[in-house]
């Protein structure tokens, strides 16, 4: 049975209820993400200290997984485009490589982790892998539940149904990369 | 899916939709935002019972320390400190905001604006489900080893962060992620209320045609919204120093448990305007159809609205005068507070304008809008007393503190509630409550109400601190002139508690056999009461539009004293 | 249900050419701070990450041809954050003041409540260190 409401088709905004909603979701992140970089700031800027921590984390592995988030925008894009053309076969298709993105960056990132905390830095460590595993972990979060979203609605578009949530579930993708744009030079560079 | 309707059962238009549901998933497993609403509404109610229960044992004890408390026993430390953090907490985030928030905003948004449901109905569910989660898990806090959390709803570590200092390893952890659920779940819940509002509203309504109960519980959530994120990092983070060994706020180790007291209050000072906003709403409404005139300045109240939302930003850090911040920051924020107390106080004096010269109906709904104003001024204005750093550095932490803000949360919790359950109580369940008994409930709340906290403001300022156990230990405010002014409130409270039952019994008998009401008792304007009452699954056959504001009562040469909005021209 | 009816219609920049400007501005932030000049390192890789967030905002949100509702929302919530930095860091970020000073040594108790607890059989190690 559809739950589909006649108030989701309406928009006295001229902006669809769907995107609407997830740029309202991007608004709650960026606070919650913002509260929680801005004490990463203030510790790690009254803490010089912490630039010997911090120079044992991989920049490298960082970079990779930059590049394979960036690279996962761009099939998040392209999948938008395939579905804004009504193809809904070929947006799946893209929703399902950026899928696999997300999966080669948690890959990445758990080797990183495990060689790390074989180093001993634990999240127990010190003050800066504190913020470390917290952050990158809030962010892996979002991208896992970022990955379950697209399956889900690659699925409903492989049969050309709701094309409008591929747009919708690129735009919360993208802010997903944005937040490991600034968590890179943040964790990675600033040493 | 073609159905057949009847008088009783209409289907919205989009709809298909099952005429004989199970009642599981009718009342259980609904998407109807009404159902919704009611589940958020019952369930802040039986919270409330838990939280008023938690106020009357810790005030049997200040009043009569070391006692046998009927009903609980004698009172430990510990328990004490569980029993106010908790009251607290509960008071705030599972009473509060579910009832005023997700309560009314649930039910008014669609009806007010005319749509048939929220934009995103399974999310309005599933927000539900996480708030349902979270009760569960506060409440499982007060029974686990060792018992609840009692470090103060405030949560200050290093007290909240270590379980040596705190003794509550369980109840710490659990209480906090109780209060980092709920948090998730009015985020949820607050997105569906803003995008609902701002895309689905009925053809001819313009912005300024929406009540402004709408507006009050958007912009709510929207301040809610925007406050609470860095909380929500903090949270997190104090749940890692908790349980995960991390560092955030012990100082020893790199941390600051400054940090933790700013991130609560830089959320902690919108969250009070985030209740208050729906509450003044309500009034608003209320009062408006029992004076049969319009709201006064109603585009400028809503620009104050928004402009105290943004001022209420900026003032945070009165809450730590004492804590040890810069003077100078003190006097920033002493200037903030006072100015933020301005747009209130406009729309006290809206309030007022609105009322004079209007054909004032004294039906219980517009006993509890009065008392709302009355009581809410003196909250307000002793507020100013506080937003003074210099008077701060004596009143902080004495019962001054608490009287004040109860006469802002009580006003806004109870008064304000109140006043919507008895205003809409027709529309949702289609039946009337009596409003012989609702007068006798009003005045056997009210009256109590003030003779609880005003001993509480006599005892701040002879200097009474908060969150003592035993006043044996300070001889100085353990006088029997002091005593005597304890006990006075905890009687007041025992004789407040006392007449809630009739408020219960009026609510449940006239669920069940009150008189029928029709679709607009209250010749109202709003679009919620051209629906039936109750209003079916879609809320209407055909959606309605609007052709006028929401305060057209009493036009100059029409022949009744309202002017529905969807009436045409 | 295809859900069309909400999709309009906007031309689709080069996606590709965006990523690649993308990845070569990844490159840049990685080798500009292996020169070890501090102002280069923060500009290659604070101003470079600004620079990256502005193209995926602009080209893969389609932020320049958003309704301005959400560009407001977007921005108020970003100004909160800096004013979230400007009134915690005097106090959070600095070690010391005029008559304060945050050092490691730092006790919440005195010695003589210490010695209360430890004679209790608390202890004085809190867990979690």
């Amino acid at each position: 049975m559809s739950t589909k409401t006649i108030a989701t088709t309406r928009s006295a905004t001229g902006v669809p209820t769907g995107r609407l909603a997830v740029w309202w979701v991007l608004v709650s992140e960026i606070v919650i993400f913002g509260g929680l970089l801005v004490s990463y700031i203030m510790h790690r800027l009254g803490h010089p200290e912490w630039a010997e921590e911090a120079s044992h984390t991989n920049t490298w592995a960082g970079a990779f997984n930059t590049l394979v988030l960036l690279s996962s925008s761009l099939s998040a894009v392209l999948a938008h485009k395939a579905a804004s053309h009504g193809d809904g076969k070929r947006a799946a298709a893209l929703l399902r490589v950026t899928v696999l993105g997300g999966l080669v960056f948690l890959v990445v990132k758990s080797f990183e982790w495990t060689h790390e905390i074989r180093e001993g830095f634990t999240l127990q460590a010190g003050g800066f892998w504190s913020y470390y595993y917290t952050a990158a972990g809030l962010h892996a979060f979002h991208v896992i539940a970022g990955m379950g979203l697209m399956l889900w609605v690659a699925g409903t578009a492989a049969k050309n149904e709701e094309l409008h949530r591929v747009e919708n579930v690129g735009i919360y993708w993208h802010f997903v990369d944005m937040v490991w744009i600034f968590l890179f030079p943040l964790l990675y560079i600033a040493k | 899916m073609a159905h057949a309707t009847t008088h009783t059962v209409s289907h919205g238009g989009a709809h298909g939709g099952h005429h004989d549901e199970h009642w599981v998933k009718k009342y259980l497993w609904s998407t109807d935002h009404k159902i919704i609403a009611f589940q958020y509404l019952f369930t802040g109610m039986a919270m409330a019972l838990v939280g008023a229960f938690m106020a009357y044992v810790f005030r049997m004890q200040l009043a009569f320390p070391g006692s046998n408390v009927p009903l609980w026993g004698v009172v430990s430390p510990g328990q004490y400190n569980a029993l106010i953090t908790n009251h607290g907490s509960i008071m705030i985030f599972w009473v509060a905001m579910p009832v005023l928030i997700a309560g009314f905003g649930n039910y008014l948004i669609p009806l007010m604006i005319g749509a048939d449901d929220m934009v995103f109905p399974r999310i309005n569910r599933l927000s539900y489900q996480l708030f349902l989660l979270s009760a569960i898990i506060l409440l499982a806090s007060l029974v686990v080893p060792n018992g609840g959390f009692g470090g103060a709803w405030t949560a200050y570590p290093p007290l909240s962060a270590n379980r040596v200092y705190n003794t509550t390893p369980y109840g710490a952890s659990l209480w906090v992620l109780a209060v980092a659920i709920e948090f998730v779940a009015f985020l949820l819940g607050g997105i569906n209320f803003i995008v609902t509002a701002m895309n689905s509203r009925a053809k001819g309504m313009r912005a300024f045609d929406v009540p402004i109960v709408v507006w009050t519980i958007v912009i709510a959530s929207i301040l809610f919204m925007a406050s609470v994120g860095p909380l929500i990092a903090g949270a997190v983070m104090l749940l890692f120093d908790q349980l995960a060994g991390t560092s955030f706020f012990n100082p020893n180790r790199g941390g600051d448990p400054i940090l933790w007291q700013h991130l609560f209050w830089f959320f902690g000072h919108p969250e009070v305007y985030v209740v208050l906003l729906p509450a003044m709403g309500i009034v608003a409404e209320v009062m408006t159809v029992f004076a049969r005139k319009k709201l006064f300045a109603y585009q400028t109240v809503i620009y104050t609205i928004i402009g105290t939302g943004v001022l209420s930003f900026f003032v945070w850090a009165h809450h730590q005068f004492v804590a040890g911040i810069d003077p100078r920051m003190a006097n920033v924020f002493t200037v903030t507070t006072v100015l933020v107390s301005v747009p209130i106080a406009e729309m006290c004096f809206v309030y007022i304008a609105t009322l004079y010269g209007g054909s004032i109906q004294f039906s219980t709904p517009m006993l509890w809008a009065l008392a709302f104003l009355a009581e809410f001024l003196i909250g307000g204005v002793t507020g100013i007393y506080l937003g003074a750093s210099g008077l701060d550095v004596f009143y902080h932490d004495t019962y001054f503190v608490v009287a004040h803000f109860h006469y802002t949360f009580f006003p806004i919790a109870i008064i304000a509630v109140f006043a919507g359950i008895t205003f809409w109580f027709p529309k949702m369940f289609g039946r009337m409550m009596s409003d012989g008994w609702g007068k006798v409930h009003f005045w056997g709340t009210i009256i109590p109400f003030n003779a609880i906290f005003i001993p509480l403001f006599i005892l701040g300022a002879y200097g009474e601190h908060r969150r003592i156990f035993d006043y044996h230990n300070f001889p100085h405010l353990a006088t029997p002139e002091m005593q005597a002014l304890r006990i006075t409130a905890t009687v007041a409270l025992v004789v407040m508690l006392l007449f809630q039952p009739v408020f219960l019994w009026n609510f449940i008998r006239s669920i069940a056999a009150g008189p029928k009401a029709d679709r607009n008792p209250w010749h109202a304007n709003t679009l919620e009461w051209t629906a039936d009452s109750p209003p079916p699954h879609g809320n209407w056959a055909e959606l309605p539009e609007c052709h006028r504001g929401p305060y057209e009562y009493s036009v100059e040469g029409r022949p009744t004293d309202f002017w529905p909005q969807d009436e045409q021209a | 249900m295809t859900g069309h009816a909400h999709t309009e219609a906007h031309a689709h920049p080069n996606y590709v050419k965006i990523w690649a400007i993308l990845v070569v501005l990844l490159v840049v932030s990685v080798t500009g701070p292996m020169l070890g000049v501090r102002v280069v390192t923060l500009i290659a890789a604070f101003g470079i990450a600004l620079v990256k967030a502005y193209l995926v905002a602009k080209n893969f949100m389609h932020l320049n041809v958003e309704k301005p509702v959400v560009h407001w929302a977007l921005g108020v919530a970003l100004t909160l954050m800096v004013l979230l930095y400007a009134g915690l860091a005097p106090d959070v970020q600095r070690s010391k003041g005029e008559r304060w000073e945050k050092s490691a040594g730092f006790h919440y108790m005195s010695d003589a409540a210490r010695g209360a607890m430890e004679h209790e059989g608390h202890g004085d190690k809190p867990a979690g260190h």
